[in-house]
């Protein structure tokens, strides 16, 4: 192990400690309370109405999706982008991270200009003859929008991961007469599972609780659970229900905890 | 991995020289001014910059400005005191909410002449709907909410909410995403007040919007404007202030207030009960009460003015007498003003909307 | 062949990453304040934005805010991956899952919790604060982008330069460090991105008169966003482009003259 020191892991402990788990006992705190302070399960169990079950159920399934489509999209990419020599790393990285400098409510604003009915893409389009594109104000939309914000959040940790691959492992397959999908399989995909991991949950986990993007693109017709959220605190300053409804999505961070947990062993078997 | 060696110079390199670029130009004057200062919380470009710059030259009173983009993301802030602000210009309801609460701190007319005399006695009145003695508000900017239409996509004039659920318009309508606008419009229709708490008419309000939801193109907020102007939609909720600007964008454009009646919505000054500087808060208000400021600020907000002094310097006589800018109130029924419904109120129109949302 | 199909990929991508950019840029130079509609060619929002003192220092508060606030989530990440892999399973898990938490919550969660921590500590709302709240929301960003890394180290080089008389810093300087640099790098970028884009928890963490592009972008939203802010946005993009390139293009030609 590269350390064994104890003391190295007090910076994180005391910042997590003081900014994450006191902001989360506050969290708690009024998640278990109602408004007269009075401890009360409403706020937890109010998961199960019809509305929220609806919202957390399409909040899932959006994000699965889009976690699904950046992979998809992210993978071949990284690994395309692992065989390019060594002194362009730090180019890549920084081309798939600058979009993101411009600030995320005028991207998405842009997405709008693009998507429109009369927008840049259909005039495009039309000029060229084609059908339209009828996508914006639908869940379609938000799956865009939602693929476009994370998909460099995806694309680094497997660019990192793949990137550190030693050709060499993967020359030794060939020449032990592994075929390409075999060595895939086999070597290349096992051994970024840590990026793979890393690429889920930064992908994943902020898409659940997104909310501009479905009110921009989707046309505000989907309530997904990070507008309940919102609402709850924004608008109706119910932060009672709000942080009951925040605890709840921490269910998630749980279970991606165990499959991690469960992944991470294989990650680090194949290493040794 | 040599190379990697390099990789924090490049960076430090990239952002010194942006830094570099940004000193030049980031000049901070932080200095008090001679008579103190005062801390205005108001919305986003909401003030002509430069009427601000008049205020500290002739009073020298330095002002720190603070910019919120909603009532609900003022509130807590000011609330939990992380801001000791002495001035905010939250909208009616909001203030009825802060009264409540007794967060706000009285108006002494005595010190404030302009506020007195120059704002129109018919906003006062108005105001009356969430300052009952007109204790605490000074109103600031004022408009209706209304129907804004293109003309070349509808074949009839829209003049009523009901033509919102004309199923001719589907998908060619934008509704007011936030709570109360939308509610609003499904009450009016109906007849009821828009600060009704009875159950019957608000669960009739919320199937009328359910109703609707299949026409509706998108639930917007500030986007109407944006797509109203682009020929997206034939219909749009939209906010008075809005009008001015987008027919002069799109000359397609009308805007109407609904037969049935809709909201008058007032933003007015108001100082914080524990304003650090109060008095200098007072001479603020009273500054931007001034008919010249107001004017100043008229034009560049453009949003209707309650102050008659302010209107009567206006020069553009179309714009003077503009009915869109300045309607007679007088000639409209039904015409309210939202006031705050207490939190269980708010939980309720929340629920209902929420459902109205995930149907 | 293969290779044509992978530049049309990558290309694709990028295309996809920097259509709205594009968008944006196109914007700026519309004479009309809507995006909606094209009002002609026109420079008056770049005028307009070096006339705008307000922006250019809420963009100075932004970039300094970004690179404090990463650089110190970047050393303490950095130092948590190195410490938890000294840690037993569990304890690594658990401690993994605390981390995800401010990813997850939603920011307004983030952000009502930090002003209700700093308001009962009684730390005054400015600068500092906002500081604190983007390092906590930065630090999963970095520990995410390091961990892999981390995992795929080979432990064995480190206790090798160990058993060959090197310290423990010296090893991990010469050794460790360069291995994990690259997941350093894009766990920092990650956090600087991170923290130029937030707006919510800024804004209930900030104090009076501290303005960041994206508070002051979110307030214009009642009025409608100046294209000033598509004009800088346009700016500091091909600033920062064509900086990268330069500095990419320049020592690869120094080496093939050597060569």
């Amino acid at each position: 192990m590269i350390s064994k020191k104890k003391w190295l892991s007090v910076p994180y402990l005391f910042w997590s400690g003081l900014f994450i788990i006191v902001p989360l006992g506050m969290v708690v705190y009024y998640g278990l309370t109602d408004r007269t302070g009075a401890f009360t399960l409403e706020n937890i169990t109010a998961i199960a109405t019809a509305g929220h079950a609806k919202a957390l159920r399409l909040s899932l399934l959006l994000s699965f999706v889009s976690t699904v489509v950046c992979f998809l999209l992210a993978y071949p990419l990284a690994m395309i982008l692992a065989q390019v020599q060594v002194k362009r790393h730090n180019f890549i990285i920084l081309i798939f991270i600058l979009p993101m400098w411009m600030n995320f409510l005028l991207r998405t604003l842009a997405w709008q200009t693009l998507l429109e009915k009369n927008g840049v893409i259909n005039h495009v389009l039309s000029f060229l003859h084609l059908p339209a594109l009828k996508i914006i104000n639908t869940p379609a939309a938000i799956i865009l929008g939602m693929v476009y914000n994370f998909l460099p959040f995806m694309i680094l940790p497997l660019y990192n991961a793949l990137s550190k691959i030693d050709g060499n492992v993967i020359n030794a397959a060939h020449d032990l007469g592994a075929g390409h999908i075999y060595t895939f399989f086999r070597i290349i995909l096992p051994l970024s599972i840590p990026g793979i991991i890393s690429g889920i949950t930064m992908v994943f986990i902020p898409a659940l609780t997104t909310f501009v993007i479905s009110s921009l693109l989707g046309g505000g017709k989907l309530l997904l659970i990070g507008d309940v959220i919102d609402l709850e605190f924004t608008k109706t300053s119910n932060w009672h229900l709000g942080s009951g409804l925040s605890m709840v999505l921490m269910i998630f961070i749980l279970i991606n905890m165990v499959l991690s947990a469960i992944f991470d062993k294989d990650g680090e078997g194949s290493m040794l | 991995m040599k190379k990697n060696k390099k990789l924090p110079i490049k960076v430090t390199f990239i952002l010194t020289a942006l830094f570099a670029a940004l000193s030049l130009c980031g000049c901070t004057s932080s200095d008090k001014g001679v008579n103190g200062q005062v801390i205005v919380y108001n919305w986003g470009e909401y003030i002509d910059p430069e009427t601000i710059r008049m205020f500290e030259e002739e009073t020298g009173i330095k002002v720190i400005y603070d910019e919120f983009e909603t009532n609900e993301s003022m509130y807590p802030k000011v609330e939990s005191g992380a801001v000791a602000y002495d001035i905010a210009c939250p909208s009616d309801y909001m203030i009825s909410r802060m009264i409540e609460n007794g967060m706000l701190s009285e108006i002494d007319y005595s010190k404030m002449p302009n506020a007195k005399n120059n704002i129109g006695t018919q906003y006062y009145e108005q105001a009356r709907g969430f300052d009952p003695e007109n204790k605490y508000a000074i109103p600031y900017c004022w408009g209706t909410v209304g129907i804004l239409y293109n003309q070349t996509m509808v074949d009839e004039p829209i003049t009523r909410w009901a033509q919102l659920w004309d199923e001719k318009y589907a998908d060619n309508i934008l509704m007011q995403d936030s709570v109360r606008d939308a509610f609003m419009v499904a009450e009016k229709l109906n007849g009821d007040s828009m600060n009704t708490l009875d159950p019957d008419e608000l669960t009739a309000a919320k199937n009328l919007l359910i109703g609707q939801k299949p026409l509706v193109q998108a639930y917007v907020v500030d986007q109407v404007r944006d797509k109203m102007i682009g020929g997206e939609a034939a219909i749009g909720v939209i906010y008075s202030g809005e009008a001015i600007y987008t027919q002069k964008e799109n000359p397609d454009l009308v805007y109407v207030i609904p037969e049935e009646g809709t909201n008058v919505w007032i933003d007015a000054w108001v100082i914080l009960k524990n304003a650090p500087n109060k008095e200098n808060a007072e001479k603020f208000i009273d500054f931007m009460c001034r008919a010249d400021i107001a004017l100043m600020n008229f034009d560049y907000i453009t949003y209707s003015t309650p102050n008659v002094a302010a209107r009567e310097l206006i020069e553009d006589e179309s714009i003077k007498n503009s009915e869109i800018a300045f309607p007679d109130l007088s000639q409209y029924e039904n015409l309210e003003t939202y006031v705050y419904l207490g939190e269980d109120g708010d939980s309720l129109y929340n629920e209902l909307w929420k459902e109205v949302k995930a149907h | 062949m293969k290779n044509a199909a992978k530049k049309i990929y990558i290309a694709l991508i990028v295309l996809f990453l920097y259509a709205p950019i594009g968008t944006l840029m196109v914007l700026s130079f519309n004479a009309s304040k809507t995006r909606a509609k094209w009002g002609g060619f026109s420079i008056k929002w770049y005028i307009a934005l070096f006339e705008n003192e307000e922006i250019l220092r809420a963009l100075f508060n932004t970039l300094i805010i970004a690179l404090i606030s990463s650089l110190v989530a970047t050393i303490i990440g950095t130092i948590a991956c190195i410490a938890m892999t000294g840690m037993k399973r569990q304890a690594k898990s658990v401690l993994m899952g605390i981390t995800n938490i401010p990813m997850l919550n939603a920011d307004i969660v983030t952000g009502v919790s930090l002003m209700l921590l700093y308001i009962s500590l009684g730390i005054r709302f400015g600068m500092g604060t906002i500081l604190l709240s983007h390092i906590t929301f930065n630090i999963p960003y970095v520990i995410l982008s390091v961990m892999p890394r981390m995992k795929q180290l080979n432990p064995s080089t480190f206790e090798a330069a160990l058993d060959l008389g090197s310290s423990h810093l010296n090893a991990f300087f010469k050794v460790v460090f360069p291995d994990l640099l690259p997941g350093i790098l894009s766990g920092f970028l990650m956090a600087f991105t991170m923290s130029l884009d937030d707006f919510i928890i800024t804004h209930f963490t900030k104090g009076v008169g501290v303005d960041t592009l994206s508070t002051k972008i979110y307030t214009e939203i009642k009025k409608g966003i100046k294209p000033e802010m598509y004009a800088l946005s346009s700016l500091i993009f091909v600033t920062v482009l064509t900086l990268l390139v330069l500095i990419n293009l320049s020592p690869d030609k120094s080496k093939k003259e050597k060569k």
